[in-house]
């Protein structure tokens, strides 16, 4: 599975609350971030995690988001960032 | 000089003093269960919690102690730490690390918000704070808070990013090396180099 997404791309995180292991941050879930790097490309986890095959492997991306995105007003500084790393299933084009 | 008898000392309790829970119930029946099927013996498991228990921080101040002194390495370091780790004659295991290198500008500090994902070859155990539910929720929401509280007190310029280690990565940070140290040799550089220095909640001193 080639990346769907490249260095720079802004990407919104699916608002998305599915039942079961999730690797999705609870904070980062539908705020805006741009892809850094691909950071890997890995079985699924939230599949092998109930002793399924995870395939086909997605790629993983190193996604960073602003403090006033993820926190909005009550951000300690605006400009400081958080990085996370995502799966490509999460993600959705933020142009 | 006695004491009297109806004055007992406090009673710090044993370890067994504590009801078993699930897990640990769990656990030792997991174990009991492998043992006799002979997936692994009782010496191979005592050999791999003591090589767990050998690692320490040492190890990953090595890496950021050559990487100050020989840039090269600083760049194989950057592109893929379990290879530059090998050289060293380190084995950082089969789980990809990343360098996230400190500069005048920019601060980082790892944490695992979901578990408590940790580069646990190069650093030894995580400790305790790490895998804390008040480490984990605070440093991505305020992270200068408490970056404050380990004494650690970034100038505005500064900017902070905070690596939460969600997937099939670990992190390291390297951090600058401190002024003052000119001519150092490796093992006195590594020595600056603590466990806090490479999570990201202190930077290197030099003592004066």
């Amino acid at each position: 599975m080639s990346p769907r997404f490249r260095p720079g791309d802004a990407v919104r995180v699916r608002a998305w609350d599915p039942p079961g292991h999730v690797r999705t941050p609870f904070y980062t879930r539908g705020r805006r971030g741009v892809v850094l790097a691909v950071a890997a490309v890995h079985p699924n986890p939230e599949e092998l995690a109930y002793g399924r095959s995870g395939l086909p492997a997605q790629p993983v991306y190193r996604v960073a988001f602003s403090q006033a995105e993820l926190w909005g007003e009550a951000a300690e500084r605006t400009s400081d960032r958080t990085v996370a790393d995502l799966q490509e299933r999460w993600l959705e084009p933020a142009p | 000089m006695s004491h009297p008898h109806d004055d007992p000392h406090p009673h710090q309790p044993d370890i067994e003093d504590a009801p078993l829970g699930y897990h640990e119930t769990l656990t030792e029946a997991l174990l009991a269960l492998l043992r006799d099927k002979g997936v692994f013996s009782a010496d191979e498991l005592r050999r791999t919690l003591e090589e767990i228990d050998s690692r320490s921080p040492a190890d990953g101040a090595r890496l950021v102690a050559r990487s100050w002194i020989d840039p090269a390495f600083r760049e194989r370091l950057l592109h893929d730490v379990n290879a530059a780790a090998r050289e060293l004659g380190i084995d950082a295991g089969g789980i990809p690390i990343r360098a996230v290198a400190d500069t005048e500008q920019v601060h980082n500090v790892i944490v695992c918000t979901l578990c408590s994902c940790y580069p646990r070859l190069l650093l030894g155990a995580a400790p305790d704070w790490y895998k804390s539910r008040a480490y984990r929720s605070r440093v991505v929401r305020e992270p200068r808070a408490v970056l404050r509280e380990f004494g650690l007190e970034l100038p505005d310029e500064v900017q902070v990013v905070v690596h939460d280690a969600t997937a099939e990565l670990r992190y390291l940070v390297l951090p600058c090396r401190p002024a003052g140290t000119e001519g150092w040799d490796e093992p006195a550089l590594a020595a600056l180099v603590t466990r806090d220095c490479m999570i990201g909640t202190a930077m290197p001193i030099v003592p004066g």
